[in-house]
């Protein structure tokens, strides 16, 4: 009877408050180097980690891509907040990935990359796109700073019960299609604010075929329909995923029992229940400036005059006046100045591999600054031993470290004002990548065809 | 926190859908300590323009709107980034109440933790008070937490729904933690029974 989150939910239930909330026990707690004032919050009051075992750190959000050394850092501000976690972990005894540790990368790619993250858990983290680990079969979601001091001392965490949609994804997707087509798809379908107060299940054929790190990606932007978090059922392929990681349990054949049973049954009723064709599925780029504002690469951008009402036909003109396009105009052929691959959305091997198969023996347009970011050092030693990186620098791509970089540029990677960026990473917001910056959610693929025409560019006519 | 009085206060319009809070805060001042002042960051690329000079047409830069204590937002107001930094910037700018159709799951939640109250009423109720601020900007409202209803400038009351337990902790002034630690044998007991290390 009950679905895959309500099992978790329901193991992890320590207390019922009498207003209906919950306060459920985290397994994972996960911190980047934005944590800093959480543990200010805890120091004033006095209050110790209840459970360093189980909170696991890395810096990412504040780390410059051009250095592994904080003493580089040039804004003494930036440079504190990498140092700050560096100091937190030695004094409170939790797990540090540090800069000279080789596991180092961004939050949401180190959790699953060493086994950190696995099916059943409740995963928590002071980020929106916590719902990645959701690929795994967990429960994983975003806190505020506030939450992140109150799991620190507690290791737990008061929730309403969210409620249960499910996504499902049948039929087998076209060439040149990825994960990040599906979420992007799905989002431009339902909406940004389409699963607000939801935790999603993404199932159906489309989705049982995907590899972890496309599942990966494909939860990673359950934030972006107002979801609390995004799931997959844990099968075979995450089994294989997560065998021999550092901290995969030692007792696996036990493990891969439990999670077994942790599917939603057959009779499990969801409150919200979307069904789409995977195979009716382009390569998908947004225009506007939310990740809903999707269309598909041979389309079109919209006419604000074809707008349901006079809100949208404001907002839709608003968007059009920020990113300079007008109605009408094809998506495919839009120039760019710049390109991101990257991030805890597309920043993985898989991801790199598909751009670096696009970018084999061209060469990135003149005028266009192409970057790769690799989402952990993992992830970059790994593509260097296959020659990756090799393929992007004859190509003119720049090969960089592992961190969240153009993302959100909290480590002052931003473009310039006016500049058009193709992005892999999960947010087109109106300044997200540096005030005044225009910014074209896609796939890896397509960003790095991108990069080679200096145009937006459907990958299956390249 | 302080304990949430009843708010009264002429109320600024951000009459559009969708309004993520990398725009409430942009990433650029996410590293500043919690005691800095996130109210001169609020809206920080909406208010000003890029030369530096105020945009007189955002409404945070209008005459009555300079000095206000609620906002009135449209659908999936604050969405997006997890950022509690968007309210702390709102509630250091002096706002103690958000009202909106709906919400950002996480960003209504850190209001709640902050002192500065999401109030959900009926999408054509938030459109009727946007368009009576647009038309009188100096119409005043009032937030009462512990009468749960929103008074409009007729008069009118608009009864609003909360989590009971959040709404104590306003109206107390305290927060969660505190009752949270005084339960640590529940967690210990829960500890026990999964093991210290569950995997």
């Amino acid at each position: 009877m009950p679905t895959m989150f309500e099992k978790i939910w329901n193991g992890h239930r320590v207390l019922e408050r009498e207003d209906g909330q919950t306060l459920l026990y985290v397994d994972r707690h996960l911190l980047h180097d934005g944590t800093a004032p959480a543990f200010e919050m805890l120091r004033k009051r006095g209050v110790k980690l209840r459970a360093p075992e189980r909170a696991f750190a890395t810096p990412d959000h504040y780390m410059p891509t051009d250095t592994r050394r904080i003493d580089e850092i040039a804004n003494p501000e930036l440079r504190e907040m990498v140092a700050s976690l560096t100091r937190n972990a030695a004094a409170e005894g939790f797990t540090l990935f540090g800069l000279d540790d080789a596991r180092q990368g961004i939050v949401h790619v180190v959790g699953p990359e060493q086994g950190i993250s696995q099916p059943g858990m409740l995963i928590v983290c002071g980020d929106s796109h916590t719902s990645t680990h959701g690929a795994l079969g967990a429960l994983a979601f975003g806190i505020g700073m506030t939450e992140v001091a109150h799991v620190l001392a507690t290791q737990c965490l008061w929730q309403r019960k969210p409620r249960a949609m499910r996504i499902t994804l049948d039929g087998a997707l076209a060439p040149g299609v990825t994960a990040k087509d599906m979420i992007l798809h799905i989002i431009a379908h339902i909406g940004t604010a389409g699963a607000t107060g939801h935790v999603i299940e993404y199932a159906g054929s489309a989705v049982r075929a995907l590899s972890i790190e496309a599942r990966l990606t494909l939860c990673n932007m359950s934030i972006e329909a107002g979801a609390r978090a995004g799931m997959v059922a844990p099968d075979n392929t995450t089994f294989a995923y997560l065998a021999g990681r550092h901290y995969a349990p030692t007792d696996w054949d036990r493990a891969v029992e439990g999670w077994r049973a942790l599917c939603s049954d057959a009779d499990a009723v969801f409150d919200t229940e979307v069904a789409l064709d995977a195979g009716a599925i382009a390569p998908t780029v947004t225009w506007g400036t939310s990740p809903q504002e999707a269309v598909a690469v041979d389309g079109i951008v919209p006419d604000p005059a074809a707008a349901p009402d006079a809100a949208r036909r404001a907002e839709m003109t608003a968007m059009l006046d920020y990113m300079d396009l007008r109605a009408g105009q094809p998506v495919a052929g839009i120039a760019l100045n710049r390109v991101f691959i990257g991030s805890c959305t597309n920043g993985r091997l898989e991801d790199l591999r598909a751009a670096a198969a696009i970018a084999q023996g061209r060469r990135v347009a003149d005028g266009v600054r192409a970057w790769v970011v690799p989402g952990s050092a993992p992830v970059k030693r790994a593509a260097e031993e296959e020659g990756l990186h090799q393929i992007f620098l004859d190509a003119g791509f720049q090969w960089r470290e592992a961190g969240c970089s153009m993302c959100l540029g909290t480590n002052g990677e931003i473009g310039a004002p006016g500049e058009r960026i193709a992005a892999t990473s999960n947010r087109n917001f109106r300044g997200r990548q540096g005030p005044g910056v225009r910014t074209h959610l896609m796939s890896p693929a397509m960003a790095a065809a991108a990069a080679i025409t200096g145009r937006i560019t459907d990958i299956r006519t390249l | 926190m302080d304990r949430f009085a009843p708010v009264r206060s002429v109320a600024v319009p951000f009459a559009r859908d969708n309004i993520d809070t990398d725009q409430i805060l942009p990433a650029r001042f996410l590293h500043l300590p919690r005691d800095a002042d996130h109210g001169a960051c609020l809206f920080r690329d909406l208010r000003w323009r890029a030369d530096g000079s105020e945009d007189p047409d955002f409404p945070l830069n209008r005459a009555p709107w300079r000095d206000v204590r609620i906002a009135l937002g449209g659908r999936n107001f604050a969405c997006g980034s997890s950022r509690e930094n968007a309210v702390w910037a709102m509630h250091g700018h002096g706002f103690r109440a958000v009202i909106a159709p709906s919400f950002g799951d996480i960003f209504a939640q850190n209001g709640l933790k902050n002192g500065l109250l999401p109030v959900r009423l009926p999408e054509a109720t938030v459109a009727a008070m946007i368009a009576r601020a647009e038309a009188d900007p100096s119409a005043e409202l009032t937030v009462d937490l512990q009468a749960q209803h929103v008074i409009d400038a007729d008069g009118i009351a608009h009864p609003f729904e909360i989590d009971p337990f959040a709404r104590r902790c306003l109206l107390d002034g305290i927060d969660e933690l505190a009752f949270t630690l005084s339960h640590h044998e529940d967690i210990a007991a829960f500890e026990n029974r999964i093991g210290r290390d569950n995997q």
